[in-house]
This record gives structure tokens, C-alpha cells and sequence, in this order.
């Protein structure tokens, strides 16, 4: 009986002061959903830039062009021309714990198939390229040895790009895109492999190395040369070896003047990861500001209710309802509308985070910590302050609840 | 049944001290029907909500049934209002936006009685303040000053108490009503309930058996018909 009360009344006041408990909820709706949603995507961004970094390969040691310095004047880095195939066939031969070496060409291109275009990178590599950077055939082949040593006109499409040109799961082998007025003949289709963003895998086409150089670029030069070192452990070990040796090829003696650099992945992940890591940072200062004001306005709406609300409680006293029963009506009442704005929140903050990836193309991590602070934050502020000036109240003498402003 | 001893109550604001009472002794038996009366800020109300367990005097001594109602805990003081005190109170003190029922059922939350009994004894309660039935459902910020007395008044015989204490409970009422709801009184007194009112007017202090007046917190006189 005393239970049913409990929750009749409470059921009862919360309808009966509609506004009263509407702002409450939006109060705590707000505060939820906005934590939840900022940190989901904070917390995605991170996990995708991570995912996409492990996906472009395994063991990878990265070779570029580096700045060229010749009279105190930095060009930038890249924008040099110093690496070539004979480059990487050195390395391939004269350094050990290598598994496999991709020097490739890339750069983005206009392309047209029947009637359709895009513009889209066109790497030009070697077979060994599957081996270093993860990539899979799906149907048809990858380029062959031969097809390089020949400069055939052969392209494999990432799915993507195939998607782009052809259509969504259309099989386009056999048929040409071209390129720079060169056809080229479709051989092969690779494997998706998801990631996103800059230089994503999926998005590029496949073309023989000499193939881009003849064609394309029109030079002998290499914009990057890729090694997968055979352990994880030596690395670094690899990393040293290819740097030294390089000097040695390209004649260089002062390490302040290489003209390529060196990144490894762990490298890679390192910095991305913090940069991540700061953005999630600021994205959760946000959600935490949204935290604060949404807890204010709790704590301004239980507030400004307390001196209606204190006689409310003189009144109930002063019928005889005993102070323990008041209490539990109170409590019931913060926690009921708590708990629904609770709800209401993590779900319009989940429904906000799927929006967010589907429209913004942001992937999204709905983090339980983050549900779990966000509702327990509002949650304590909502009880807290729903509930202590009832407790004050209840203490008071009836008459003195009554006359209360 | 009613014992005051010395009953003073000081309200301190600041630097301003009221005297509301000062020294008030009298006894009120089991079943008597008593006026209190005296001019606007005589200290009335405030005696009515020390005897109603609503506020503690700041001297002297008050026993309800021989128990010394300022040595009571917060619990028994609940219990002794709901289950001995019915209030009138001068300012009414509805529920906002609630239901006449809901407001007259208040005392009866958390005891022992269902739904439909404790709705029937509203109604029954409303019918015997005067209320007509086609405001039961209305909320309390849509009734008038008079059906707001009403509903008071019912609220206070909810619990069948065996003292009502109310405060002007004629004072938004119109001759006719007024009498209405004094019948009412008289006949709770024949069926042995103890009634304590506050009046101004003389012809409704005529109702009850016993006058008491105050003046400036002090009992001026105390007459039995
Ligand atoms: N909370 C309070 N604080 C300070 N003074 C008060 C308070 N309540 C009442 N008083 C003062 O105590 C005195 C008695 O007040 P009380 O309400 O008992 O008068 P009353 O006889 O009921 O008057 P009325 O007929 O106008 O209702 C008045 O002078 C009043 O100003
Ligand atoms: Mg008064």
C-alpha cells in the first residue's frame, strides 16, 4: 500500500507540474546526449585513424624524397626527386631481414570508362606490393613481373574506384578505362579493405610501374619506395641499415643534407595517435562544458522550485504524512525523472552518433564510460539537488515549511 | 483533553520581536464546542497552530490527552495529526494543480485504505462541506474563494479526527454557506467531536457553547453559555 502510494504520487506530481518536470528532463536530455555524442566521436575518429594505419600494412618502413637543401634554401620535403627503381633493387639485394620492396609512383589522375570519370590515385608499383602493403585480389590478377618488365597496359581497380567507374559490385574485367589517353585493360579487382580518408586503398587504381613512368609521369623517378621488414623486432635495426646505405649510394656524408626520409609505421601510429587523442581531449572539454550547463540546469530548476515545493512539504506535514514517506516520495521523483532523461539521452546521444557517421561520414564509438558518466553525473545532481532541500524541508517545523518563501 | 499552561510564542525577525501570546492558560474538554474570538493580530492563529501541533510556543506547556505535546518526536507528532487533528487553515494551503479529490484525500496517503474507500469518504466529506459534485474533478486554481473553504473543510474531516481546529473557516462564505457548513460543526459536536473555530463574526461564535476572546495574546474572557 505505502509503496503503490509512493509512486501514485509521484506519478501524480510529476504529471501535474508538466513544465516543471519537462525542463528538468531536458536539462539531464541535453547533458547526456551531448557528452555522449562528442566523445562517440572522438573516441571513433581515434579507433579509425588507428585501424587505418594497421591496414596499410604490416612491418613497413616507408621511403620518401626528401627535401633537397642544396644552398640553405628547404624546398620542402617530398618535392625532390632522388629516388629511383635502381634504388630499391639495391636495397632488396644488399640488406637483410627484408621480406619485400614496392617503390611506386602515385599520383592522382582524371580517368574515364564508358561515359563515366573520376579522379582518383593511380599507383604505379610491383607484384611485390601485395606482399607490403596488405592488398588483396579479389578477382582477376594483380600485375605480373612481366607485365612491369614490358610497361603493359594493365590496370587492377580498387573497389572503390571499380564502384566509381562501373557501378556498386559490377565485374569489370576484361574492359578499359583511360587514363592520360592511354587505355588501359582491367585485369583484376583488389579486395576492400575499409579505412578512409587520405590515400585510402580502396580508392586507387593499380597500374605496372613502368607502365606509370612511361605513360604518366613521364620520368624515371620514384615517389616512394615501401619495405616490409621480415620481423617486427628488427625494424628499426632495417630502418638504420637503409638509412646508412642510402647515404652511402646517394654519396652523402652529413646526415643534416639526406635527400629521402624514413618513417615506420609505429611512427605513423605514434603521431596520429596523439593528435587523435588531443581531439578527443577537446571534443570531451566540449561534452564536458554541455555537462556542466545541462547539471546547472537542473540544479536551477530543483532550485527555483524549492520555496513551492517547501510548502508542499509543510502542507503534506501538517496532515500528518510522516517525514519518511515525504522523503521516499522526493526520492522517487528525482530518481524517476532522472532516470528518464537518462534514457531519453542515451538514446537521442546513440541516435546523434549514428546520424553523425552516417551523414558525416565519421565513424562513431559509443563508449560505455562515457554513457556511465554522463548519467552519473546528471543523475547525482538531479538526486542531489532534488532531494536535499527536500530533506531540509521535511525537518522544519510544519507552520515554518508553510510560511516559507 | 486540552490543557495549556502558560502557552507564550515569540516571533523573532531581526531585531523585531512579536509577543503573539503571552501566557495564555486554559482547558477545553473532550466535546465541547469553543469560539475564539478577538481583533485582527490578537494572536488567534497562532494559538490554533500551537493546539494543532503545528508550531511549538516558546514557554509553557501544552498536553493533548495527558501526553506533553513539545516532548513528542517528529513521528508521533505525524501520527497524532493524522489521526486526532483536523485543520482549517486561514490561508486554506491546497495542493497546486491538483484535484479536489485529490486535495481532500491528502491525510488519508499511507494508511490503511483502499482507493474507492478513501474516494468515498472524500465525497462523502465534500457533500457534508457543501460542495457541489460537479467540482469534485476540478483542480484546486479553479475554484473560487468560498469552494476553496469547502474543500478545506473537507480535507479536515477526512480522518474523522476527534478535535477539528479551524481558522475562520466562514470567512469567504456567504450567509447561507456559512450556516450550512456551522450545522455541519454542530452536528460533528452532537456526535461527540471536539470543535475549536475562530470567528470575527458574533453570529457564528453563537454556534458554540464556550467564548473565548484574546486580545493582544491574552485571554480577555472566557464565557460558557
Ligand atoms: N511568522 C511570524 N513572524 C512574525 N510575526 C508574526 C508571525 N506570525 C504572526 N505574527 C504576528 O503575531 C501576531 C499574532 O498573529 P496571528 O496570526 O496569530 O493573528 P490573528 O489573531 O490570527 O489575526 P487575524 O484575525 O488577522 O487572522 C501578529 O501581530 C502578527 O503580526
Ligand atoms: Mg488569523
Amino acid at each position: 500500500m505505502i509503496a503503490i502510494d509512493i509512486l501514485q504520487e509521484t506519478f501524480w506530481s510529476l504529471s501535474a507540474n508538466k513544465v516543471r518536470s519537462g525542463l528538468t528532463i531536458l536539462g539531464i536530455v541535453i547533458g547526456i546526449a551531448s557528452v555522449i555524442t562528442m566523445v562517440s566521436i572522438g573516441q571513433g575518429a581515434q579507433s579509425s585513424i588507428a585501424s587505418s594505419i594497421q591496414s596499410i600494412g604490416s612491418n613497413l618502413i616507408i621511403v620518401s624524397p626528401g627535401a633537397q637543401r642544396g644552398n640553405n634554401v628547404s624546398a620542402g620535403r617530398g618535392s625532390s626527386q632522388t629516388l629511383t627503381v635502381a634504388d630499391a633493387d639495391a636495397i632488396k639485394t644488399e640488406i637483410q631481414g627484408i621480406k619485400a620492396v614496392a617503390p611506386e609512383v602515385s599520383r592522382r589522375y582524371q580517368m574515364t570508362a564508358k561515359g563515366t570519370n573520376t579522379n582518383t590515385q593511380v599507383v604505379g608499383t610491383v607484384p611485390d606490393y601485395l606482399t607490403v602493403r596488405n592488398v588483396a585480389v579479389d578477382s582477376g590478377t594483380f600485375i605480373t613481373d612481366n607485365q612491369v618488365k614490358t610497361s603493359s597496359k594493365v590496370v587492377v581497380l580498387g573497389p572503390t574506384a571499380r564502384d566509381d567507374l562501373f557501378g556498386v559490385g559490377t565485374n569489370p574485367i576484361g574492359q578499359t578505362i583511360r587514363i592520360k589517353n592511354v587505355d588501359f585493360e582491367i585485369i583484376g579487382v583488389t579486395l576492400a579493405k575499409g579505412g578512409s580518408g587520405f590515400s585510402n586503398p580502396d580508392d586507387s587504381v593499380y597500374v605496372p610501374l613502368t607502365s606509370a613512368q612511361h605513360f604518366l609521369s613521364g620520368d624515371t623517378f620514384v615517389s616512394s619506395i615501401s619495405i616490409a621488414a621480415s620481423d617486427s623486432n628488427t625494424i628499426a635495426s632495417v630502418q638504420q641499415e637503409v638509412s646508412d646505405f642510402l647515404m652511402k649510394r646517394h654519396n652523402i656524408f652529413d646526415p643534416q643534407l639526406v635527400d629521402f626520409s624514413l618513417m615506420n609505421q609505429a611512427d605513423i601510429i605514434a603521431t596520429a595517435s596523439s593528435v587523435t587523442g588531443t581531439f578527443t581531449i577537446l571534443l570531451a572539454s566540449i561534452a564536458g562544458i554541455s555537462l556542466l550547463v545541462g547539471g546547472i540546469g537542473i540544479m536551477n530548476m530543483m532550485l527555483t522550485t524549492v520555496t513551492e515545493r517547501t510548502r508542499e512539504i509543510g502542507l503534506r506535514k501538517s496532515v500528518g504524512i510522516r517525514k519518511e514517506y515525504i522523503l521516499w516520495q522526493f526520492l522517487s521523483e528525482a530518481v524517476a525523472l532522472t532516470f528518464f532523461g537518462g534514457i531519453t539521452g542515451v538514446l537521442l546521444g546513440w541516435i546523434a552518433s549514428l546520424l553523425v557517421s552516417r551523414f558525416a561520414g565519421l565513424s562513431t564509438v559509443v563508449a560505455p564510460s562515457s554513457v556511465m558518466l554522463a548519467f552519473g553525473v546528471s543523475a547525482g545532481v538531479g538526486i542531489i539537488f532534488g532531494f536535499y532541500p527536500a530533506r531540509r524541508a521535511a525537518n522544519l517545523i510544519p507552520m515554518e515549511a508553510l510560511r516559507y518563501e | 483533553m486540552i490543557e495549556c499552561k502558560n502557552l507564550t510564542k515569540v516571533y523573532e525577525n531581526g531585531d523585531v520581536d512579536t509577543t503573539a501570546l503571552k501566557a495564555v492558560s486554559f482547558h477545553i474538554e473532550k466535546g465541547e464546542f469553543v469560539a475564539i474570538i478577538g481583533p485582527s493580530g490578537s494572536g488567534k492563529s497562532t494559538l490554533m497552530h500551537i493546539l494543532g501541533a503545528l508550531e511549538v510556543p516558546t514557554s509553557g506547556t501544552y498536553f493533548l490527552d495527558g501526553k506533553e505535546v513539545s516532548q513528542l518526536n517528529d513521528d508521533e507528532l505525524s501520527s497524532l495529526r493524522q489521526q486526532k487533528i483536523g485543520f482549517v487553515f486561514q490561508a486554506f494551503n491546497l495542493l497546486p494543480r491538483t484535484t479536489v479529490l485529490r486535495n481532500v484525500m491528502l491525510p488519508l496517503l499511507y494508511t490503511d485504505t483502499t482507493k474507492s474507500e478513501r474516494e468515498e469518504r472524500a465525497k462523502q466529506c465534500l457533500k457534508y462541506a457543501g460542495l457541489e459534485e460537479s467540482k469534485y474533478y476540478n483542480l484546486s486554481n479553479q475554484l473560487s474563494g468560498g469552494q476553496i473553504q469547502r474543500v478545506a473543510i473537507a480535507r479536515a474531516l477526512i480522518n474523522n479526527p476527534a478535535i477539528i481546529l479551524a481558522d475562520e473557516p466562514t470567512g469567504n462564505l456567504d450567509t447561507k454557506t456559512s450556516h450550512i457548513v456551522m450545522q455541519a460543526f454542530q452536528e460533528l459536536h452532537r456526535k461527540g467531536h471536539t470543535i475549536i473555530l475562530i470567528t470575527h463574526e458574533p453570529e457564528i461564535a453563537d454556534f458554540a457553547e464556550r467564548i473565548i476572546s484574546l486580545r493582544d495574546g491574552m485571554i480577555e474572557s472566557d464565557k460558557k453559555k
